[in-house]
């Protein structure tokens, strides 16, 4: 037990994104439930030692992240300023995050404004995808969030997104 | 040539709408319109007198209030005198509140979104060389490296050095020709150096560019050849004449 844990830490630490637990049991040829077992026991290990980086459960994987307090010398030392997204490119990310698959013209209904460049410049990003298109006439684009979107917003899955605040059953 | 000073300070129509209502503390339920209306009315000339772009979506609001404000100012009656409890008539502002508190709580996720561990913002993942080739693969068949395959290669290296750096004055006196002996001296002493450690260390875009310039001139003059393993593969720079013809 103690191997296969020092085993699945190293391959942890050497991958570039987050390791799903599926591909954890393919390379080791290990039962899934041992696999998951010792991944948890090195999840509380990481959070029991209070050092500056923890082991964490992100976009369905397991990757190894330093803490957010230290962000800030981090950026320092990278010799970068904060990465920031302006506040209508964030609000266009969340409607697409909580309806998607969305049509842009719904989009814009919801924020009364056109979205059109802050959808692009998602798209660039790669926080947005194309996901299809809609079975009406015009066939337009469906869009959805990326797996990027999950990993940089620390989300293990959309469903780990808080819920909306109720809206909309007014005058019932 | 004339500038236009953009300053986004509402997000659009609702946005600021809401803004109206938060600053008068009013019940997003029970919106008296016709202060509302006037005071939304008062904040667009504001902007067009501050030279601000006003999307057409501002203008739409606009009147929709207007319209909601003459409904308001109606009796409340049904002309088919209803009876039941459709017959207490909609409020004329039911659409819009539905459409304000639907914005609010996109507006609200917005926030959550912004406040959240961002990956390369708050927290970070180990830091690995996205192109630095493992040991071995040097066996591998290599290609010569034309000048397609170069610009390309240039192009990702730029972007992912993103634009974090953009603002920065570059003091540091440069130029190609001093980049060009200083590549030379380095394949001296290493015999090869790949495209990607040429450029390591080099934080500013002018240094970037100045290698990558001193990369093609020495391509040019036929001094070195540029290897690469497969699409997108290390690029590995040699120097195309022998030891024994460097001093000639």
């Amino acid at each position: 037990m103690e191997h296969d844990k020092a085993l699945i830490e190293a391959l942890l630490f050497a991958a570039e994104t987050p390791v799903t637990l599926e591909r954890l049991r393919e390379v080791l040829d290990m039962p899934r439930e041992a696999v998951q077992a010792a991944v948890l026991e090195l999840m509380q290990e990481y959070q029991e030692r209070r050092g500056g980086f923890t082991l964490e459960e992100v976009a369905g994987g397991i990757q190894f992240r330093t803490l957010p307090e230290y962000g800030t010398w981090i950026r320092k030392m990278k010799g970068r300023g904060p990465a920031s997204l302006s506040p209508a490119a964030l609000e266009t990310l969340a409607v697409v995050a909580y309806r998607q698959p969305i049509v842009k013209a719904d989009i814009d209904r919801v924020r009364g404004v056109d979205a059109g460049g802050t959808l692009k410049g998602l798209v660039e990003k790669k926080l947005v995808r194309i996901v299809g298109r809609k079975d009406v006439p015009g066939k337009p684009i469906l869009y959805g969030t990326t797996r990027r979107f999950l990993e940089i917003f620390d989300l293990q899955d959309l469903s780990e997104l808080p819920t909306l605040r109720e809206f909309g059953e007014l005058a019932e | 040539m004339s500038y236009e000073v953009r300053l986004d300070i509402f997000q659009g129509p609702l946005d600021l709408l809401l803004y109206l209502i938060k600053k008068n503390e009013i019940d997003i339920y029970n919106i008296p319109v016709a202060l509302i209306t006037q005071q939304y009315l008062e904040t667009l000339e504001w902007m067009k007198s501050l030279n601000l772009d006003l999307a057409g979506e501002y203008l739409v609001l606009a009147s929709t209030l207007l319209l909601i404000k003459s409904r308001m100012l109606l009796p409340d009656e049904t002309p088919e005198g209803g009876t039941g409890d459709e017959e207490a008539g909609e409020d004329p502002r039911q659409d819009l509140v539905r459409q304000l508190l639907e914005y609010q709580a996109f507006k609200e996720a917005a926030i959550h979104l912004d406040g959240r561990p961002w990956l390369e913002r708050d927290v970070f993942k180990r830091g690995a060389y996205p192109d630095l080739p493992p040991v071995g693969v040097e066996e591998e068949e290599l290609a010569e490296v034309g000048i397609v395959e170069l610009v390309d290669a240039f192009r990702r290296i730029v972007s992912s050095l993103e634009r974090e750096e953009l603002m920065q004055i570059n003091s540091e006196k440069l130029s190609v020709t001093d980049r060009i002996n200083e590549i030379l001296e380095k394949l001296r002493e290493a015999g090869q150096i790949s495209f990607l450690e040429l450029l390591e260390g080099a934080r500013d875009r002018r240094r970037i560019v100045y290698t990558f310039l001193a990369i093609l001139e020495l391509m040019k003059l036929r001094m070195i050849k540029a290897y690469q393993t497969g699409p997108f593969g290390p690029i590995r720079i040699f120097p195309a004449v022998e030891e024994e013809a460097d001093g000639a």
